[in-house]
């Protein structure tokens, strides 16, 4: 139960974030949904590559003993690097969407349909 | 560079030119656009001449692997690695080449249009160097060998993508419908990390030639099979994830437009590849076979259903492009209900799969012509409102010429090529469920009734005084549109020499599983 | 508007540390936790330091975008030129050509657990310089962007 903390962290966290982006219409909110989903993700990534008692995996001057996998870090960092460029990019349309209808509300700038 | 070199490392360059070219692009237009405007065509016709190297080479010798960063890129495994490929690695096989060969021929057109179809307004350092970022982010989906590289490209396709579509943004619609695309694929991409990192965590293995041979199907596998065809059925447009195509395809500049098709098709060769080689014997063939059925006949449907009341010439294309998809899922998904047993593989199965991957590059010429012609019609009119446009005949002939061809394409209609996708299709869906090629059948006549409708009222008609003064669209635009209108014609032509050289080699690739993970584990 | 005199000092007393210690992430990111994105982050939040102790004219006037965007491209550029330069010696696209060679970064690595040398790792260094620079361009530039957004109701 306890090792498995770390994955119940990242499903409460995701699941939070899936609650937001579906329920809340301010686009601001939703933009922190996303994010927070894709905390749930790196943080299911790096408990993935822990190992109980493990060190960081640098072999400068590295003491005997298991290390956590690199791998999934390396992942999750490109999957952080990847989520600042989103969110920028997310949060950026908001603002100009706020400009042009001087609101954040998903509901009413729907402009396009059918 | 010697000829050599380039033929040894073309898939790396492939992905290295348009990057590079994207990242030069601003600094050179600094100093001069001229410069600039010949710089992005070198690039771009240097990348489409390696995509045709890359292809000569797959279609000749067989795949071509290539690992990143090694000192000899052409050994997958290092000799002291125990057999497990530890580097990013490239594995082009024919159906990889045949989507590099798509995108590269939509990509050089697209380019030439957008030099000329740009020129009168702003920010265009930007604009070409995201744009050479999509074909970059298309070109290494298709090629990539790598579960987590595929994310990575997928993201980079996404992101540039909605960046494009909300770039013109037209009192802020643009943007609503950039936002919409940007949150879709964003989740969507999560979608395919956390896929990827639940199959990691299993087997230890990123490459997916290596968890093609270690997969076992276990509950999270069938989890992680979920959430990566959700995501990557949504970049493809496909129904019921289709919503976010009508917004982006009618909002986005037309030449972007015309490699969107291209960006979504890239999903849908993940689809493919996911449930071919990733899963393959694992799965029950005709369950999953028969869901990527009836995802393709909703979209058939659907799209077209929906694209007979629109009023706007760029959504009721978009609406036309998640039916068009329908068609490719249909003849996949035919060919996977059958997969395995070889009879029924023979008689009808091969050639639903061939029809399916032949729509895929049919329909990115046709449409991408389409949407190129109605961006040139907005480029000189300045309204893509069908009500209110009319008599384009009489100014813009080659726009029309072109017009006409990419909509008999896409009703299916011989000699072009749509026909002879779609006859491939109908053939094959026949022997396998009457029902479904005659829904087929009526979906690809509806289609040809709303081309009709809309070819009335844009180019039909008295000459209208507001439209006196609009004249033919300039020559590299029309240049661009040839390029793809060719295409069009000479696929229609000789429809048995292409199916023979490039599709039938794509479509054995994609069955062939084990073929894929021995060109990178070595023979097994 | 200007914060406080308070917050202003401490600002310019800590702006030089802070870029010196994203240098230092960048520089070492072979040997010890960081890399060039770490470190690159690290630059910018100085230069979002500044923007948030001064006005947004000051800071603009300070850190010119189009050196940041130009810092940008550059890094970039260098990334992929370092990727393909590899090629140049027929090895793969990536290839780790600076290695073992004796040049900048090109020491061998001591066998056995030793304190690390600077002086080794390759192109790897060399592509967290770039990789540096490109992010701290890139970050600069999206927050001086943004800021010029809102500027505008304000």
């Amino acid at each position: 139960m306890f090792n498995n903390l770390p994955f119940i962290a990242a499903a409460v966290i995701g699941g939070i974030g899936l609650t937001a982006l579906l329920f809340r219409r301010n686009i601001i909110k939703m933009i922190m949904g996303v994010s927070l989903l894709e905390a749930s993700v790196n943080l299911f990534l790096v408990t993935l590559g822990y190992r109980q008692g493990g060190i960081a995996p640098i072999f400068t001057n590295a003491p005997e003993g298991p290390m956590v996998l690199p791998t999934v870090q390396a992942m999750t960092l490109t999957n952080i690097v990847i989520g600042i460029a989103t969110t920028a990019l997310l949060l950026s349309f908001a603002m100009m969407i706020y400009r042009k209808y001087g609101t954040a509300d998903a509901g009413s700038i729907r402009k396009l349909r059918g | 560079m010697t000829p050599g070199i380039i033929a040894q490392h073309a898939p790396a360059l492939i992905i290295a030119l348009p990057l590079f070219a994207a990242f030069a692009t601003p600094l050179i237009g600094r100093y001069s656009r001229q410069a600039r405007d010949a710089w992005i065509f070198a690039a771009m016709a240097a990348t489409a001449a390696i995509a045709a190297v890359l292809a000569y080479q797959v279609y000749t010798v067989g795949t071509v692997v290539y690992a990143f960063g090694a000192a000899a890129p052409h050994i997958p495994l290092p000799i002291d690695s125990g057999g497990i490929p530890i580097r990013i690695i490239f594995t082009v096989d024919a159906m990889s080449a045949f989507m590099v060969v798509t995108a590269a021929i939509s990509g050089f057109a697209v380019t030439l249009y957008s030099l000329i179809s740009e020129s009168k307004l702003t920010g265009r350092d930007g604009f070409y160097a995201l744009l050479l970022l999509l074909i970059t982010g298309i070109l290494g989906m298709v090629c990539t060998g790598d579960l987590f590289n595929f994310f990575v490209f997928l993201e980079l396709n996404s992101i540039a993508g909605a960046a494009l579509i909300a770039y013109r943004n037209d009192k802020g619609v643009a943007i609503e419908a950039g936002l919409k695309y940007a949150f879709l694929c964003t989740i969507g991409g999560l979608f395919v990390i956390f896929a990827t990192a639940l199959l990691y965590g299993q087997y230890n293995a990123l490459n997916i030639a290596m968890l093609a041979s270690r997969i076992e199907f276990t509950m999270l596998d069938k989890v992680a099979l979920v959430l990566l065809l959700a995501a990557l059925a949504m970049k493809a447009g496909a129904v019921p994830l289709h919503f976010w195509t009508p917004d982006a395809y009618s909002m986005a500049p037309g030449s972007i437009t015309a490699l969107l098709v291209v960006a979504s098709q890239a999903g849908l060769y993940g689809v493919f590849r996911v449930v071919f080689t990733l899963y393959s014997v694992t799965l029950d063939y005709f369950a999953v076979g028969w869901i990527i059925i009836v995802l393709g006949v909703l979209s058939m449907f659907i799209g077209v259903t929906m694209a007979l009341v629109q009023k706007d010439v760029k959504r009721l294309m978009a609406y036309h492009a998640v039916s068009q998809t329908g068609y490719m899922l249909l003849g996949v998904g035919v060919g996977l209900a059958v997969l395995g047993q070889q009879g029924l593989m023979d008689a009808y199965g091969l050639v639903a799969m061939e029809g399916g991957i032949f729509h895929i590059i049919n329909h990115a010429m046709y449409k991408g012509l389409l949407f190129l012609t109605a961006g040139a019609i907005f480029y000189r009119t300045g309204t893509r409102n069908l009500n209110r446009l009319g008599g384009l005949g009489h100014s813009m002939k080659w726009t029309m010429i072109f017009f006409i061809i990419g909509a008999l394409a896409i009703a299916g209609i011989p000699p072009f090529n749509g026909f002879a996708s779609k006859l491939m299709i109908y053939e094959s869906v026949f022997l396998f469920n009457p029902l479904l090629a005659i829904i087929a059948m009526v979906v690809s006549i509806l289609m040809l009734a709303s081309f009709v409708k809309v070819f009335q009222s844009i180019f039909m008609g008295p000459r209208l005084p507001e439209y006196a003064d609009v004249k033919e669209a300039p020559l590299p635009m029309l240049i661009g549109m040839g390029i793809l209108a060719v295409v069009t014609v000479a696929f229609g032509l000789a429809p048995a020499w292409v199916v023979d050289q490039f599709v039938a080699p794509a479509a054995a690739a994609l069955v062939n599983q084990s073929g894929y993970i021995a060109s990178v584990l070595g023979g097994l | 508007m200007n914060m406080s005199k308070v917050v202003r000092a401490a600002a310019n007393l800590l702006f030089p540390f802070i870029l010196i210690f994203g240098l230092y992430i960048v520089a070492h990111g072979h040997l010890t936790p960081g890399g060039g994105f770490q470190g690159g982050a690290v630059f910018a939040t100085g230069i979002i330091l500044m923007i948030v102790a001064y006005r947004y004219e000051t800071a603009v006037g300070r850190f010119s975008k189009d050196i940041l965007r130009n810092c940008e491209f550059a890094g970039l550029l260098i990334f992929v030129s370092l990727a393909l330069a590899a090629l140049a010696f027929g090895t793969g696209f990536f290839y780790n050509w600076v290695a073992d060679t004796g040049l900048i970064f090109g020491a061998s690595v001591a066998p056995g657990a030793n304190p690390g040398d600077l002086n080794t790792g390759g192109v790897i260094p060399l592509m967290n310089l770039a990789v540096g620079l490109e992010v701290l361009g890139a970050l600069s530039v999206i927050i001086l962007y943004m800021l010029s957004g809102t500027r505008e109701e304000a």
